[in-house]
């Protein structure tokens, strides 16, 4: 072999090989252990399931409601059958059917003297605030309404996530000790400032929805609203109904919320209205399938135009009917299609067509630099202001709008920071996950996971009647998975965490794990490079995001080559391994938090 | 302890054949032999040929006697004809089908002990007669059912996994083979599927009496140091005369080879075996020549492997006994019984 042709051998004491196996958990923001809790749920063990989950996302059953799932379309399933593994809804599960685990929180740890103020009383808050409270700081939440929860209260309708569960966990958080003062809209950075906190965090979201910009917003204001104003208003039932005839602008999953309140509020004919396509809406699939379910057309490709009323009396709004083409340098372009303009009738209006980050209440002068796009300049890791070292940022106020697990990652990363920042260590320091690889081998045969992999196809979620579901806009929708049907769910988890793992010396090259692979995944190649590798495999590697596992140290001189990509995790290779030489372990990673492994970081 | 099935779930881009059946549809029962079984890699290996050859499952019969290698049927083409017969005597039960029906594929799948010991007297009729089959030894040189006794195959001064030495002289099936009169005879390595593949697939097309002595380790009795068929062992003496690949009638040929380092092949069914000389110029349609090689490299320590010799025109038993084109089975009542008057006609041309 020449130079050009070494290859990079696989190293498996790098946690982060076996964690990108693990797909749905390396696609988690906040890398939740999700085959673990899955297992979990299948045992009946709800509440260890809830634990898993508490630890690394706070907030599971908000989450097994409301979570954009980057899991689900990492999920290796998804790959080998139609559909991933239902996780969102399985982790909702463990949150329905868990016992009270009060006694297994943490508690607040004795003061060490620091106090820490929160802006805002969102999933990031409160995650730093979970975080902090058991190592003794002193947290002060402030918000401007006057429950916390922030967006998660705010702005999702009840009929997805019932007031019941946002109060059990944002209180789980509140009741070990935090300081709160909501109704205390912070006004000003600068006198916040002079209240001498040791850090500030500020956690306030995104809070202003972008404008429509068309003849006769103005005039027709009064039944014009901007999307999350509007689902906040009635969220806190400041809003109770709304006109028959209802158009919703955007394709987000803002939208999404917004049409189907307002099929609870009166709204008979509501229509869903997008300037692209379909296919490109940023609303997650499932959501639209929750709207088309409930009557709510969605139209694409029609721009708004104008907005008809008379005497600033609302009558309807005017479309161009576009369609997409690609130019010549492969850009994607809405063109007219030269068809007449649409008019569609309505009485209200429902702008949801994008967020913004808006900080009036930081003055320029504070300390804190901004960027051209009004984003706070922070470190990507730390979360911490580059010119003001005692602010931190996290959630939608971070880095712009994204979502509740993200901002529980953030949550997670700020807190880190600050206790760094306030014991006066390098905050850049980050400190390593915490990992462990397990044989899982029992006896012959026989492994401490169900091996035998399960040809079901992807369970739903049973929903409640629509005629009794559109009566009332607080009745959950979603009836979850029932303790049967999640077991049934749970059986389909590949358990990916569950590894192969090779020991080269222990090989005789026997072929038997090449033979018995349902998925073809394993070569026993001459050596080359990746490249070349990816060519001269059982089957086809064409998933360059998906490694390939390489090992040398084999009497032919030949590499043991397993591509990741559609392993199923079965462990028939470690069953027909005559030496061992394959294993199964399972491979457990747990993100640090400021408030575990403190005794070895500190 | 469980055998789980093999899952279901395959590869995304696992392909069809022209009959439209995947690799995957061509396998059986999940193995109950011991992991790491070399018998288990001649399964895929038939599997992976049977599904190349876009051979109908239903068209092969598989046949075999008693032992570890003729449980193995049942771990491969689920969906094709099997008969376990009784010990050593899988070539006379195949004979029988072959002349009632000679329209199946058939393949005979059996041991060293069933083939070299008890079954020898069969074994060597079967090659006489010239019955149109792929015979596959699955030879490990040792009693693996009976936990590690040598067998007929086990080579002299070869030592046992207690440590004794074998005293007595070995079979060499492949040798016997090429005296008794097979059309085709090859030999390999389960470890090696690069080689075996193609051999069965050429066995498969062969129309005569294709014999494959395949050396299989038993990896619970017979893979340990100073044995003569470990893994290690074979690898360090497998001495391969040729490599071959089976182009069949319908497929493009697109490969070039310089001339006179490739030998081709055609067979009857207009299969061309293409074989990329790595021996010399060993001459595979010798089969003097074959004999005299396999002694000498015997000699050596060396395991001669590869397709050793193949006769292109081959005559099988029905061409010797002269019976009709049409199946025997698919014959009526008044076909094979013709009458007392046809009976006493024959019997006064034989006064």
């Amino acid at each position: 072999m020449d130079d050009g042709a070494r290859v990079t051998l696989t190293d498996i004491n790098d946690p982060a090989y076996f964690h990108k196996v693990v797909d749905c958990q390396w696609a988690c923001p906040a890398h939740t252990p999700v085959p673990e809790y899955i297992r979990l749920i299948a045992d009946g063990r709800y509440s260890d399931a809830y634990m898993i989950n508490w630890k690394s996302n706070v907030f599971p059953g908000i989450l097994g409601r409301t979570c954009d799932r980057p899991c689900e379309p990492a999920c290796r399933r998804g790959r080998v059958e139609k559909e991933p593994v239902a996780i969102c809804r399985l982790k909702r599960v463990a949150a329905d059917y868990k016992d009270d685990i009060k006694d297994r929180l943490p508690s607040k740890g004795a003061s060490n003297g620091k106090r820490v103020a929160l802006v805002g009383a969102g999933p990031a808050s409160l995650t730093v605030a979970r975080d902090l409270l058991p190592l003794g700081y002193e947290i002060v939440v402030y918000d401007g309404d006057n429950r916390a929860g922030g967006m998660i209260r705010s702005q999702i309708p009840k009929f997805r996530l019932p007031e019941s569960i946002i109060d059990e966990e944002v209180n789980y958080i509140l009741d070990m000790g935090a300081v709160t003062r909501l109704g205390e809209y912070v006004g000003s950075m600068t006198e916040l400032l002079k209240e001498n906190y040791d850090a500030i965090f500020v956690g306030c979201g995104a809070p202003r929805g972008r404008d429509l910009d068309v003849p006769g917003r103005e005039e027709a204001k009064a039944n014009i609203h901007i999307g999350i104003d509007w689902l906040s208003s009635v969220s806190f039932g400041h809003i109770t109904k709304i006109g028959k005839r209802v158009i919703v602008l955007g394709g987000g999953n803002t939208a999404m919320d917004c049409c189907r309140s307002s099929r609870r509020l009166g709204g008979d004919s509501v229509t869903v209205i997008v300037r692209s396509g379909f296919e490109e809406m940023k609303a997650s699939p499932w959501e639209k399938e929750d709207a088309m379910h409930e009557d709510i057309p969605i139209l694409n490709y029609h721009v708004p135009k104008t907005v008809e009323h008379d005497n600033g009396k609302l009558k309807g709004m005017w479309f161009e009917k576009v369609k997409a083409e690609v130019d010549a340098k492969g850009r994607r372009n809405l063109v007219p299609t030269g068809e007449p303009d649409v008019f569609i009738e309505c009485d209200d209006v429902l702008v949801a067509i994008g967020q913004e980050n808006a900080f009036p209440w930081i003055e320029r002068d504070a300390g804190i630099e901004f960027d051209r796009w009004g984003l706070p300049i922070i470190g990507e890791k730390t979360l911490q202001s580059t010119t003001l070292p005692k602010v931190f940022f996290g959630g939608d106020a971070a880095f712009g709008p994204k979502n509740i697990i993200w901002a529980v990652a953030h949550g997670h990363d700020a807190a880190i920071s600050i206790d760094k920042f306030c014991q006066s260590q390098d905050v850049a320091d980050r400190p390593p996950p915490l990992f462990n690889l397990v044989s899982q081998k029992m006896g012959i045969h026989e492994w401490s996971y169900d091996n035998e992999v399960s040809n079901d196809l992807r369970y739903r979620v049973p929903l409640r009647e629509k005629a009794i579901a559109l009566r009332d806009i607080k009745m959950e929708v979603e009836l979850g998975f029932d303790p049967v049907l999640a077991f049934q769910e749970a059986e389909r988890c590949l358990n990916c965490d569950i590894e192969t793992v090779f020991t080269p010396k222990l090989c005789i090259e026997c072929d038997a794990c090449v033979d018995i692979c349902p998925v073809d995944c394993i070569t026993f190649a001459p050596p080359g490079d990746e490249e070349d590798l990816r060519t001269r495999l059982m089957a086809p590697a064409p998933n360059l995001t998906q490694d390939l596992y390489i090992a040398d140290g084999l009497k032919t001189g030949r590499y043991m080559v397993k591509d990741e990509d559609v392993c199923l995790h079965c462990g028939m290779c470690a069953e027909r391994c005559p030496t061992g030489a394959w294993d199964m372990q399972k491979f457990f990673l747990e993100m640090a938090h400021a408030d575990t492994g403190h005794a070895c970081h500190r | 302890m469980t055998y789980l099935a093999k899952p279901k779930l395959h590869h995304p881009s696992l392909q069809p054949n022209q009959l439209g059946f995947t690799r995957r549809d061509y396998e059986g029962a999940i193995s109950t032999l011991c992991a790491g079984c070399g018998h288990d890699s001649i399964s895929a290996a038939l599997i992976q040929a049977c599904y190349q050859l876009d051979l109908p499952p239903h068209r092969i019969a598989k046949l075999s006697g008693i032992g570890c290698s003729s449980k193995t049927p049942t771990y491969f083409l689920g969906a094709s004809h099997g008969f376990n017969s009784v010990h050593g005597r899988m070539p006379s039960v195949l004979t029988g089908a072959n002349l009632a029906n000679r329209d199946l594929i058939y393949l005979g799948v059996s041991g060293d002990g069933d083939s070299a010991s008890i079954g020898l007297g069969q074994f060597a009729h079967l090659m006489r007669r010239g019955v149109n089959m792929t015979y596959i030894v699955e030879n490990n040189g040792v009693y693996g059912l009976t936990k590690g006794q040598f067998s007929a195959t086990s080579d002299r001064g070869s030592k046992s996994k207690k440590g004794a030495i074998n005293a007595d002289e070995a079979i060499d099936m492949a040798a016997l083979a090429l005296q008794l009169g097979a059309t085709f005879v090859a030999r390999s390595f389960s470890g090696d599927k690069t080689q075996l593949v193609p051999l069965i697939e050429a066995a498969l097309s062969h129309q005569g009496t294709a014999f494959i002595d395949c050396i299989s380790p038993c990896v619970a009795f017979n893979n340990h140091v100073g044995s003569t068929k470990s893994f290690d062992y074979v690898r360090e003496h497998n001495e391969a005369v040729n490599f071959l690949d089976v182009i069949t009638p319908r497929a493009e040929i697109t490969t070039e080879y310089d001339e006179g380092a490739v030998q081709e092949v055609t067979q009857h069914d207009g299969s061309v075996l293409r074989l990329r000389k790595l021996a010399g110029d060993y001459d595979v349609n010798d089969r003097i020549a074959a004999m005299r090689f396999l002694a000498e490299h015997h000699a050596q320590g060396e395991i001669v492997t590869g397709l050793l010799f193949v006769d292109p025109e081959p005559e099988d038993l029905h061409v010797h006994i002269k019976t009709v084109p049409t199946p025997l089975k698919e014959l009526n009542e008044t076909a094979l019984c013709p009458g007392s008057a046809a009976l006493a006609k024959l019997n006064a041309s034989l006064r």
